[in-house]
């Protein structure tokens, strides 16, 4: 064990965080954006506007990330008209089919989640909205949305760890992210356990600020509910 | 289309490789979660503080990381502890034997939450039934809390098992000729990628969809005794 590479090569494992952290805040960023309009889909009791949400998420759920990242990234480029469209600027370059490929992937997880807490709304205040003669549109606004957000939060914390896990896949497109940035230097200086471990730690520390801030958002969206915990959210699937 | 440009039947095969990669991961992370959910239960601090410190690391560090520190790392250390001995060989641990190792790790941190929660949901009035009628520690383990815990524990670890089918493609970066290792290979010699990408995501859904019926079906076996509303 040789830990003064470690030091040597620390600045640049910290470079690759910063573009892993800037993969996941703006695939979570968009997923999310992408997620509510799928999720209220989703919701719908008319088969015609939820069977597509449905597809959706039943293949980014039910496939790997990795072969997703694949398909946008190699995959695109087999059509003459991708390569001579206005897109392939964009989908020539890997960060930003990473970017595609996560922001496709977490909506369709995200979405599930967001349904989950659609659904958890007491039926009771579905009704109370009802009676009120609040038109749907303020009723989703002013009740359902601003519940769900509180309900939502955990699992959504959970949704951003495993989004920071699944951003390692964009070293396979060859995106100097952390962990793509360990592979490298790894490949010049052959110490395979310092870096990695290394790496690990830093994504451990990424993923317990991530956990902090949550708890925080959670604690002041929820204070109106009394102690933490006291809500029950759905297991995400 | 099946044919795939001959490329179909090496499919197969990967994904033959794929389901073996998952079924011993899936026997490897289960003893690791029972034993995870003892630990973390057990009234030893250390044990506790061992369990706890397993699953803090493994869950929060990337499937990808864990598959490269295994197969790269494994090596490395085989090869310093081997040399202590006397034995300076090279020593190299293959894709698969690399890929169950980390794929179980993975499974069993996960796990160890799930049987907690499981061992957790077991009234504890029954242990002491057990007591009192003179069971000893093990036959209460084998007859009154595993039966249930399986049962309670089998939503959770389908989930799981779900994850777990989808991160056997990692193992492909480090060269175990899986579902995801084909498609690679078959796009090297004949450029459509998009092609046998979409065939490994159809055959990655297939096995998902399997994998679904088929817990759905123990859950059925395992809840035959319980009145369902």
């Amino acid at each position: 064990m040789d830990f003064s590479v470690v030091i040597e090569y620390f600045p640049k494992l910290l470079e690759g965080a910063w573009v892993s952290v800037q993969l996941i805040f703006l695939s979570v960023l968009l997923g999310g954006i992408f997620a509510l309009p799928i999720a209220l889909a989703r919701t719908s009791k008319n088969p015609f506007v939820n069977g597509l949400p449905f597809l959706y998420i039943f293949f980014f759920r039910g496939t790997p990330l990795l072969v997703q990242i694949f398909l946008v990234y190699y995959g695109a480029s087999q059509f003459e008209v991708v390569r001579e469209s206005v897109f392939w600027p964009i989908l020539r370059e890997p960060f930003w089919c990473a970017i595609i490929a996560f922001t496709l992937n977490t909506s369709a997880y995200t979405a599930e989640i967001f349904r989950g807490a659609i659904q958890a709304i007491p039926v009771g205040e579905v009704e109370a909205c009802k009676t009120l003669g609040m038109t749907k549109v303020q009723m989703y606004r002013r009740i359902l949305l601003p519940r769900a957000f509180g309900i939502v939060l955990p699992a959504y914390g959970n949704e951003i760890i495993l989004m920071l896990k699944g951003s390692a896949l964009a070293s396979t497109i060859t995106i100097l992210d952390l962990t793509g940035m360990a592979r490298t230097i790894i490949a010049r200086t052959y110490t395979p356990i310092e870096i990695f471990l290394t790496a690990g730690v830093i994504y451990l520390a990424i993923s317990m600020l991530v956990i902090a801030i949550f708890k925080q958002i959670e604690k002041r969206q929820n204070s109106y509910l009394g102690p933490i915990g006291s809500i029950k959210v759905p297991d995400k699937g | 289309m099946i044919d795939l440009h001959g490329f179909g039947h090496q499919l197969w095969l990967g994904a033959l490789i794929t389901i073996e990669l998952a079924f011993a991961s899936l026997a490897v992370g289960l003893v690791l979660g029972l034993i995870g959910a003892s630990a973390k239960l057990s009234s030893v601090p250390v044990f506790k503080w061992l369990a706890d410190a397993y699953t803090t690391i493994i869950r929060g560090i990337p499937e990808l990381l864990t598959v490269l520190i295994i197969y790269f790392g494994a090596t490395t250390v085989l090869m310093a502890i081997a040399s202590q001995f006397g034995y300076d060989e090279y020593i190299e641990i293959g894709p698969f034997a690399a890929g169950v190792t980390a794929l179980g790790l993975t499974f069993g941190a996960y796990a160890t939450e799930v049987f907690r929660g499981a061992l957790q949901a077991i009234p504890k009035g029954q242990k002491e039934a057990a007591v009192a009628l003179g069971m000893s520690r093990w036959r209460i383990f084998y007859r009154i809390t595993l039966p249930q815990v399986w049962r309670l524990a089998l939503p959770g670890l389908g989930n799981l098992f779900l994850v777990l089918l989808k991160d056997t493609a990692l193992v492909s970066v480090v060269g175990l000729d899986d579902i995801m290792r084909k498609a690679n290979i078959a796009v090297s010699s004949t450029k459509e990628p998009f092609l046998f990408y979409s065939a490994a995501a159809f055959l990655y859904l297939g096995l998902t969809i399997v994998s679904m019926a088929m817990v759905h079906l123990l859950e059925k076996r395992a809840n035959r005794g319980i009145k369902t509303t």
